[in-house]
């Protein structure tokens, strides 16, 4: 339990850091969100005093802060809404897309890593190996980009108009597709350290049978290392989705991110960040709790 | 070295080659446009005429027949040697052009713009690799050397970054520049970011290295024959994280191109007239461009092979400490 706060503290602090960061690199940037907007320069100086941008740096930030300990961002210069309001929306898609593009990387790629990892030969092995050196090497930008072209070209799937399920596929089987082919090397090999323990080898000596060794008690063992990983693979899902929701129009926090940078629309700024940071604190504190459950000695290394 | 490496490295060389060699292999300069050909498929070089005889590498000149549905039709009654043209490898003669693979919305050939275009992408992911890795072998040293206070700071500022998304980190320090540049400012922009970004994974990973052999044998050696901090650093210390620094490399290199292609297609990179892969990727990605102009896909798979490239080159890794993108 104190392993959980610690970490939760952590999670928050991190908020925190990267929120008031990337505030004050937005505040410190040339131009601002008066000048992007052009006009003469008695109406740039009318918005920037309405707006508060005439004032002193240092007092920006701490009007800012005390409002975001009530948990009030702010309202975005250039959707005149409280950030809340605007960043919450578009959190939720990158959320969907994210979650659902994690089950899909995992549901494809881990299965395949075991295949692949537990047998020496065979066309099927051969096939999975090649598809996904490929793939690693592929970044989500290009991925989703092909997968637009060949959704215009077969209309398999849509690419704009209403949100829907339908419209997720594109998106999904971009970021996931990659993230699949870097779960099925990481398993793979997982799989192959776990059957090369002594331990092992005396199972299958006793006549447990192969197939039950390697997808029961072989893939328990790797789990630990597989789930380390995940841990560390949310910071590029989240990286990952940011081109390909700009690539496929997914209305997610990357797109909102980039507009709010380009208008020098500080508040919003720091929103996104902050939203990104949470999900990111999150997702690193359930693969933590998780591989804890799992493996108790990671909670007592690191509490 | 393996074979797999070494093949890895001698493309990466040719690779390399190619990118410093573009202006002089390359058919056309980058932003020449031949507005009479906008979205003219690739032309195909024959070696068999209509006759069905054998000749020198020729193309059939393509002639527009419908500008409105942009379709090009061969012309097989002439023919258009491929020549060796002082100033490029193959260029046709006379003033039709030869668009060996594709041109665009403009009528720029595609394969010009592509070679041109390995200088800004390559070039910028190479520099702020040397740069990043140069600042993270530095403060790896003072952390790993001199532990204390310096230690701890520069380690927390690293872990900032290295829990954060990259590409995160990246778009939140180019906002903080100023939005409009010159491709040459683009550049040096872009290498200071990618240089900020990259620096931590460096330094944390020539601590570790450092904190290990500081006190093995012969840094202990050296330190007793009298050596100062600076001469074990630079003579003992430094060379033994070598071989960390390039495996580092080479996790550096392809998140740097990926990065340059993201930022650029999202239009905080390159802005379209140069020709950067991210930015001519925006044609590809535009409503219907890669769909009826496949070949406008052309900087992709250029991203892919150079990524491609230098995953070969780099050494078989445990890929439970390595994962393969961390961008």
């Amino acid at each position: 339990m104190r392993f959980v706060l610690r970490r939760l503290f952590a999670a928050l602090l991190l908020v925190f850091v990267v929120a008031s960061g990337s505030l004050l690199l937005a505040q410190i940037a040339p131009g601002d969100y008066a000048a992007q907007m052009g006009g003469n320069p008695a109406v740039q100086a009318a918005e920037r005093h309405r707006l508060g941008l005439d004032r002193p740096l240092v007092e920006q930030y701490t009007t800012w802060l005390r409002r975001s300990l009530t948990l009030d961002l702010g309202d975005s210069f250039q959707y005149r809404r409280p950030v809340l309001d605007v960043v919450g929306e578009r959190a939720r898609n990158t959320a969907i897309l994210a979650l659902v593009s994690l089950v899909l990387a995992t549901t494809i790629g881990i299965p395949c890593g075991i295949l692949t990892g537990s047998r020496r030969g065979g066309l099927l092995v051969r096939l999975i190996r090649a598809a996904s050196l490929m793939l690693v090497s592929v970044p989500p930008l290009i991925t989703s980009i092909l997968l637009v072209t060949v959704a215009v070209r077969t209309g398999f799937a849509p690419i704009s108009g209403r949100l829907s399920g339908a419209r997720l596929i594109v998106p999904a089987l971009a970021l996931a597709l990659p993230l699949a082919a870097t779960l099925e090397r990481l398993q793979a090999q997982a799989i192959r350290d776990a059957l090369h323990r002594p331990n092992m080898l005396s199972a299958l000596a006793r006549g447990i049978p192969r197939r039950r060794l390697v997808w029961h008690h072989a893939w328990r063992l790797s789990l630990g290392p597989i789930l380390a990983i995940y841990g560390v693979m949310i910071g590029s899902l989240f990286s990952g989705s940011f081109a390909v929701e700009i690539v496929t129009s997914w209305p997610g926090l990357g797109d909102l991110m980039r507009q709010a940078l380009t208008v020098r629309d500080t508040h919003l700024v720091a929103g996104c960040a902050a939203a990104g940071a949470l999900f990111l604190g999150v997702g690193v504190l359930a693969a933590d709790v998780a591989h804890a459950a799992l493996d108790p000695r990671v909670e007592s290394e690191t509490a | 070295m393996t074979r797999r490496t070494r093949t890895g490295v001698i493309l990466a060389i040719g690779l390399a080659a190619c990118a410093l060699a573009a202006p002089w292999l390359a058919p056309y300069d980058p932003g020449r446009q031949f507005s009479a050909y906008p979205f003219a498929p690739p032309m195909r070089p024959h070696v068999i005429d209509a006759g069905g005889s054998w000749r020198a590498p020729f193309v059939y000149p393509m002639r527009l027949v419908d500008p409105l549905e942009r379709r090009y039709e061969e012309d097989r009654t002439r023919m258009i040697p491929l020549r060796w043209v002082s100033g490029a490898l193959v260029r046709v003669d006379g003033a039709e052009p030869w668009f060996a693979l594709g041109s665009d919305a403009l009528g720029r050939d595609v394969l010009s713009r592509v070679a041109a275009g390995a200088r800004l992408s390559l070039g910028v992911a190479l520099l702020g690799t040397v740069i990043a890795l140069a600042v993270g072998a530095a403060a790896g040293a003072v952390a790993g050397y001199a532990g204390g206070w310096a230690d701890a700071a520069l380690m927390r500022v690293a872990d900032l970054v290295l829990v954060l998304p990259g590409i995160y980190v990246v778009l939140a320090l180019r906002g903080a520049l100023p939005l409009v540049l010159s491709p040459v400012q683009v550049f040096a922009a872009l290498v200071l970011v990618f240089s900020l970004v990259g620096w931590p994974a460096a330094a944390r990973g020539v601590r570790g290295i450092f904190i290990v052999e500081r006190s093995e044998e012969y840094a202990e050696a050296a330190r007793a024959v009298g050596a100062g901090p600076m001469r074990v650093i630079g003579r003992h210390l430094l060379p033994a994280s070598l071989g960390f620094l390039y495996v580092q490399a080479t996790v550096l290199l392809p998140a740097f191109v990926m990065a340059e292609a993201t930022l650029s297609y999202v239009g905080l990179g390159f802005a379209p007239p140069a020709p950067s892969w991210g930015a001519m990727l925006q044609d590809a990605g535009s409503a219907r461009g890669g769909a009826d102009a496949p070949w406008l896909l052309t900087p992709a798979i250029a991203i892919v092979m150079s990524v491609l490239v230098v995953q070969l080159a780099a050494p078989a890794r445990d890929p439970l400490l390595w994962p393969a993108d961390n961008s």
